[in-house]
């Protein structure tokens, strides 16, 4: 019973992380119906630059641990969300009015090129995040003892989404935000500038994966130029399990999806942890395609 | 019409003179170029002509190369012999898979078929069935022979190889222009349409799909008799995003395109082996610019041309 609750903070903990990951693609497909590729990347962008920064500036001695990951997760943040913005002005915002495919293609060539790159810059290799910075002790929360490192991630993740959420539902912005979701044509009718509210979901979601990105490094303590992929690939299936284009769908499929292969890894088998997140990714659109949360029917002729 | 008849006799020419002209190293390069080209051309049915977003191609080019690496080396039967029973393999693998998510959307299916194609790396790297020998895979697969003569060299392999492309190429051309291939261009140009002129949209589909199954599984049974040795990192994800890209750079839905596609992408890294930690990156970027500037495809299919009969014109039929 220990074992299964370990592997369920550690789920929840990772299942934050793909719910932060699975909000930019489920933003992206609501408003522009693209599956942006290139998110993946964005997360990995976010881990390397987290550890550049951390490196170069020495933070953590400075201010310490906790006002130091608060600083560097906001510093991310805004650096991943202008690259997200460059990125939609240079390889979307041609393809508006291009047929879907190729948008696809080039969110896959922009994939490759942001992968590459990182690989250039830094080095093919395993890079290391100082194994000091944040404290190792854990909590014990009902007899079980929990690292405090999990708490606080699922915490950051829970705190950013409900942030996102308020934003969405409560704001002009994320009015507008909605209503371009739902029909672009009446949206620019009604006098929302679509344009602005596209560039500005990219920088949301990159923001979110960046910030992901940077957890990542801080919990596992090493990055990779290629983890992006698989992350996002994970991400991606999360939205889907929620409901693509669906926000709190994002959220919960994350989340669930974190627990699913957390306990799938602990009492299936470990070799296959990747296999069983494709097989419930798989299963969700055969069974639901329009996945646990989501209402809108996507099929459009 | 005359000018394309003539860049592709001499086209033609050179690849079946080129042997004689190039190094061994150049060869094996070709070689490559060939089987990406061939592997391509089998997607081209899926991507190409049915229009199916399908990026999970290595999969099936993976159970042929498996099926035959795995029969070779335990049963020892000839591994040219191989190629039906590698074919058969990966379309049945392709049919049952393909059965329930035929259906799906566009950018769905891809996501579906990237799914599919991790799954099987995954499965051969955890050693299915205690048949594939894990993350080192089998290695001791003997070289075919033809007629009693043994193909060893890369320049035997070569012909070998566009020797199946030619072959390959024949096919589709009679493919493309049979009732089956116009049906799969309706398909692509408009579903609702085809399936309101009487086309089984979803069966001519898996049609294709399980065509291009069969002919990527053909094909890994020549790759493994080439290499001798397989191992799941050949049939990666990036091979899929490498033949995806290949179809959509060249042209998809055309022949010519999709045999240009395959040099430029194989063929010519090559030539920037120095710069290789750049390529991918050139790719990368070469391929969001083509997106935006020529998204067709560098040779798009042509237009395609019917005669109408003569008791069909003006008047209809009497």
């Amino acid at each position: 019973m220990e074992e299964f609750f370990q592997q369920l903070t550690n789920g929840l903990a990772v299942g934050g992380i793909y719910a932060l990951i699975a909000l930019g693609y489920t933003m992206v497909y609501g408003v522009m119906k693209l599956i942006n590729f290139a998110h993946g990347d964005l997360f990995t962008i976010g881990a390397y630059l987290g550890l550049t920064l951390l490196l170069s500036f020495g933070l953590f001695d400075k201010i310490g641990p906790l006002a130091a990951v608060g600083v560097l997760a906001i510093m991310v943040m805004i650096l991943v969300a202008i690259i997200g913005a460059l990125l939609e002005r240079v390889a979307y915002k041609p393809l508006r009015r291009s047929p879907r495919l190729t948008a696809v293609v080039s969110a896959l060539g922009a994939s490759i090129f942001f992968q590459n790159t990182i690989m250039a810059i830094y080095s093919p290799k395993f890079l290391v995040y100082p194994h000091d910075i944040l404290p190792k002790m854990a909590v014990n929360i009902l007899g079980l003892d929990v690292p405090i490192i999990r708490i606080l991630m699922f915490l950051t993740s829970l705190a950013l989404m409900a942030a996102l959420y308020f934003f969405i539902q409560k704001t002009k912005i994320g009015t507008a935000i909605r209503a371009a979701a739902i029909d672009q044509g009446a949206a620019k009718l009604m006098g929302i500038n679509v344009d602005r509210v596209i560039m500005l979901v990219f920088c949301i979601g990159p923001a979110l994966g960046g910030a992901a990105g940077l957890m990542v490094g801080l919990y596992y303590g090493q990055v990779n130029f290629s983890m992006g992929w698989m992350y996002g690939l994970k991400a991606f299936t999360a939205a889907i399990l929620g409901g693509i284009g669906n926000i709190p769908g994002a959220m919960v499929g994350g989340l669930l999806l974190g627990v699913i292969e957390a306990l799938g890894a602990a009492y299936i088998s470990i070799a296959w942890k990747d296999a069983i997140a494709f097989c419930v990714l798989i299963l969700i659109l055969i069974v639901r395609p329009t996945g646990l949360l989501g209402e809108r029917v996507a099929e459009k002729v | 019409m005359k000018n394309t008849t003539i860049i592709f006799g001499i086209s033609a020419l050179a690849i079946a003179c080129a042997p004689f002209a190039l190094n061994t190293y150049w060869v094996d390069v070709l070689n490559n170029v060939g089987l990406y080209a061939i592997l391509a051309l089998s997607l081209n049915i899926i991507l190409g002509h049915a229009g199916l977003f399908h990026m999970g191609h290595a999969a099936f080019y993976a159970i042929g190369a498996y099926t035959a690496a795995i029969l070779n080396t335990t049963y020892g039967v000839p591994i040219l012999w191989l190629m039906p029973v590698a074919g058969v393999l990966a379309g049945l693998f392709a049919l049952v898979v393909a059965r329930p998510i035929i259906h799906l959307r566009g950018d769905y299916l891809l996501i579906v078929t990237i799914g599919i194609v991790e799954i099987v790396r995954i499965a051969l790297i955890n050693n299915v069935f205690d048949l594939t020998g894990g993350a080192n895979g089998i290695f001791g697969i003997s070289r075919p022979s033809v007629f009693g003569f043994k193909i060893t060299k890369p320049q035997h392999f070569y012909y070998l190889i566009w020797g199946f492309a030619a072959a390959t190429i024949f096919l589709l051309l009679r493919l493309e222009h049979s009732r089956f291939g116009r049906a799969l261009l309706y398909i692509k140009e408009d579903e609702v349409a085809a399936g309101g002129s009487g086309i089984n949209v979803p069966q001519l589909k898996l049609i294709a799909f399980v065509i291009g199954a069969v002919w990527a599984g053909m094909t890994g049974t020549i790759y493994a008799a080439k290499m001798t040795i397989i191992a799941p990192e050949s049939f990666s994800f990036a091979e899929s995003v490498v033949l995806f890209t290949i179809v959509i750079l060249g042209g998809s839905g055309s022949i010519p395109g999709v045999i240009l596609g395959a040099f430029l992408l194989v063929g010519l890294p090559e030539l920037f082996r120095g710069l290789a930690e750049y390529r991918m990156m050139v790719f990368g970027a070469a391929m969001v610019l083509m997106m935006i500037f020529r998204n067709q495809g560098l040779v798009p299919p042509a237009p395609k041309h019917y005669a109408i009969k003569p008791d069909l014109r003006a008047g209809g039929a009497q």
